[in-house]
């Protein structure tokens, strides 16, 4: 069972690593215009 | 602003910004900020045209599509945001400063999209470490996970349980309960009593219960949010369309000046699509304005020189000067204005159907726990267990079903509208709307629309060439004429090189030969037009009369207001004969001509204190307190500003069938509403005795309570096919 004490940290952390995705995608205000982004992609670099 | 004064004065001045702008302008550490509402972006081609220009001003802008709105941040001094805004007014589009109160409440949607990260991350892992203990992991296995839940839960907890402790700690303090007292002091006692249980190593804990709960009731909290989020934000932008700016004519420039400052004398400019701010006189010929506001007759008028023109008019073509004959505050929109604020403040709004629920559920929670405590206390058992079982029945019972049986109906109601063309300001707007027992309809502009009087005497192929003129203009008469062709079904061409002439219609080629569509001077030739006309070059003028027709789907929606026993009422501002015609063709018997927006507006107070809830369905900017005095209200999306700030729903599309889906989904949305508070109290009834009795085990808790807030969000979604 002591492999537990190695493995669950890890999972945790590698679950962390998403969440922490997940903020820095919030934070960079990724969700706030949807509909620009799709937009955005097919108008090239000016 | 005069237009004598001296350029280094008219400098200074523009400095100096409007109150309206410098309020809405926030700076921070990061410099200045300001966010526009420009509802005319609509494309990855505007979108670029606005972001270029604004950056060659020396502003980072940002334009977010979906909330058609664009930020600008400077830090330069020199930068002047009234000049952008007429940078962007010279580009076409029409941008409105918005207040800081909705771009702040941006962010509060992103700080409860983090609490929900948190709080579903910890869930998860919680729940797989629980899992292990319920299928039987035991002794230093089990205290080492129970150690580990703890280690993930308080921190998780103390971040995303905030939005519940902080609202329910703010009611306490005011001497109130809310929903968020019973959800608070669950949490907290399940935590506490764990973190004990841990500690002394004895018996089970509710770590994953605690945070299973906040997790379901932030997404309550989230789906609630967003629809208010959508609801304010449309709100907002409406209340921006009223023009905050006149163009007023300097000696250099002509510089957006607040209304409120535009005094009598000042020479302003309204181009084509704008409302005239404040009441006065036409300084050039040939202008042609829509006064529907003062005639309820929405055909475009020519103006002359020297006349008069009430604020509201809608300018067709443009831009034109206009001498300002007495301030905004004094004009008839304000005294509209002021006439719809007073109907908004005297209608009593309904208490929302969740706040009932709230008031009603609450006591009986806390009294249900209470009693537990008491009664396990008498019948010998130890404080522990009986606060045990006490926190075990606050948690079941906890509101998950409850918090989410409302927030999720509405924003599939709100989605379902969305989708169907239908924009809808907040879910109470939904309550309010189910409580129709009669509709009350405008006539000009909502039962009906101008239309062609007679397509059939036009040659196919002349339709046809006007429709694809017609098709390049958002002019009434000219969705009339290409309404004309679709019905004809005259062959669709395509017109090249199509430009507006303002103030008199469009041009272009068609087969090599230029073609008209307007009145006036045709651009070939030398003829005039007597009333609208469509024109090849080198052939005589074709005329087309124009009449008002019923609107798409409006014969349909009485029939079924009917038929749903719903009273309909027609209130017009138009003459007898024409309200007369309208409601014969659609079998109204009860309808009134010639009122006058106060007429309008007690009629419905009448009706209101008789104990109906009219819906009426509006669009004019003399129906605007009308919309604001009855129950519920629907505007046509090419309402006035005023009707569509004051109305709860407003249609995006052409017919009024949206209005029957407006009505049925309300209803559906009740009956589902109904459907999952009565499932919560049946929940609640088999969870109370099963956790009074002390058999709800951390792993019941959390299959109930997880089976039931699935209930009811499964049950709503039924409403967003």
């Amino acid at each position: 069972m002591s492999v537990l004490l190695f493995l669950v940290p890890v999972a945790l952390g590698l679950g962390g690593l998403g969440l922490a995705a997940f903020l820095w995608s919030v934070k960079n205000r990724q969700y706030n215009d949807m509909e620009g982004a799709a937009r955005r992609i097919l108008e090239g670099p000016d | 602003m005069s237009c004598c004064a001296d350029p280094a004065v008219l400098a200074n001045a523009a400095r100096a910004l409007p109150d309206t702008l410098a309020a809405a302008i926030r700076t921070d550490a990061s410099g200045n900020h300001l966010l526009l509402y420009v509802p005319d972006i609509h494309c990855a081609s505007c979108l670029a045209t606005v972001e270029g220009a604004l950056k060659e001003e020396g502003a980072e802008a940002r334009v977010n599509l979906t909330r058609r709105t664009v930020s600008l941040d400077w830090t330069s001094p020199a930068f002047d945001p009234l000049r952008s805004i007429a940078t962007l007014r010279d580009l076409g589009f029409t941008p409105r400063p918005l207040s800081t109160e909705s771009a702040a409440a941006q962010s509060s949607s992103a700080s409860l999209l983090r609490a929900v990260a948190v709080a579903g991350f910890a869930a998860m892992n919680v729940m797989l470490l629980s899992i292990s203990v319920w299928s039987g992991a035991d002794g230093s296995t089990k205290a080492f996970f129970n150690w580990f839940s703890a280690l993930i839960a308080m921190p998780a907890l103390a971040y995303s349980a905030r939005p519940f402790l902080r609202s329910a700690f703010a009611a306490l303090r005011a001497g109130r309960v809310n929903m968020d007292v019973p959800i608070s002091l669950a949490i907290v006692l399940a935590t506490g009593l764990s973190l004990a249980k841990t500690i002394s190593g004895t018996g089970e804990t509710y770590f994953d219960a605690a945070i299973t709960l906040t997790f379901f009731l932030l997404l309550g909290r989230l789906a609630d949010h967003w629809t208010r989020e959508r609801a304010r934000a449309s709100v907002s932008h409406l209340a921006a369309l009223r023009p905050p700016f006149a163009y007023v004519v300097g000696a250099t420039s002509t510089e957006p000046v607040p209304i409120e400052d535009v005094g009598a004398g000042d020479i302003i400019e309204v181009a084509a699509g704008e409302r005239v701010p404040a009441d006065a006189r036409v300084m050039e010929d040939g202008a042609q304005f829509d006064l529907s506001l003062a005639t309820g007759e929405s055909r475009p008028e020519a103006i002359h020189r020297g006349a008069e023109i009430m604020a509201g008019a809608l300018a067709l073509s443009g831009p034109h000067r206009l001498r300002v004959l007495r301030p905004a505050a004094d004009s008839y929109v304000a005294r509209l204005e002021a006439l719809q604020s007073a109907a908004e403040r005297s209608r009593s709004r309904p208490a929302r159907i969740a706040d009932r629920a709230a008031a009603f559920y609450v006591p009986v929670v806390h009294f249900a726990a209470f009693a537990t405590f008491c009664v396990w206390l008498l019948v010998g058992a130890g404080w522990v267990a009986a606060l045990t079982t006490a926190i075990a029945v606050l948690v079941i019972t906890c509101p998950c079903a409850l918090g989410l049986a409302v927030p999720v109906v509405h924003v599939a109601a709100c989605d379902r509208l969305f989708r169907r063309g239908l924009a809808i300001k907040d879910g109470a707007a939904l309550e309010r709307l189910r409580l129709t027992d009669e509709v009350i309809f405008d006539k000009t502009g909502t039962l009906t629309i101008p239309a062609l009087a007679d397509p059939a005497a036009m040659a196919p192929a002349d339709l046809a060439a006007a429709a694809a003129l017609a098709r390049h203009s958002t002019h009434p008469v000219s969705r009339a004429v290409s309404l004309a062709a679709e019905e004809a079904g005259v062959e669709r061409i395509v017109a090249a090189g199509v430009t507006e002439l303002r103030g008199r219609g469009m041009t272009g080629m068609i087969e090599g030969r230029a073609v008209f569509l307007g009145r006036g001077a045709l651009p070939f030739g030398d003829a005039v037009a007597e009333g609208l006309v469509f024109a090849r070059e080198g052939e005589a003028p074709i005329p087309l009369a124009v009449t008002e027709s019923l609107r798409p789907g409006a014969a349909d929606l009485v029939a079924r207001l009917a038929a749903a026993g719903l009273p309909v009422t027609i209130l017009s501002g138009d003459t007898a004969e024409a309200v007369g015609r309208t409601a014969e063709a659609l079998g109204i018997a009860d309808w009134h001509a010639g009122l006058t927006p106060d007429e309008k507006v007690s009629f419905i107070d009448g009706r209101r204190i008789a104990g109906a809830h009219p819906l009426m369905v509006g669009d004019g900017l003399n129906d605007g307190p009308a919309i604001a005095a009855a129950a519920a209200s629907i505007a046509p999306a090419e309402a006035s500003d005023l009707s569509r700030t004051a109305a709860d729903l407003v249609l995006t599309g052409n017919s009024l069938d949206a209005v029957w889906t407006a009505l049925d989904t309300a209803w559906r949305a009740h009956r589902m509403v109904l459907q999952n508070l009565a499932f919560a109290c049946l929940y609640n009834c088999v969870a109370v005795p099963l956790a009074a009795l002390g058999h709800a085990s951390p792993l019941v808790a959390a299959i109930a309570m997880s089976s039931s807030s699935m209930v009811v969000t499964l049950n709503a979604l039924r409403l967003a096919r």
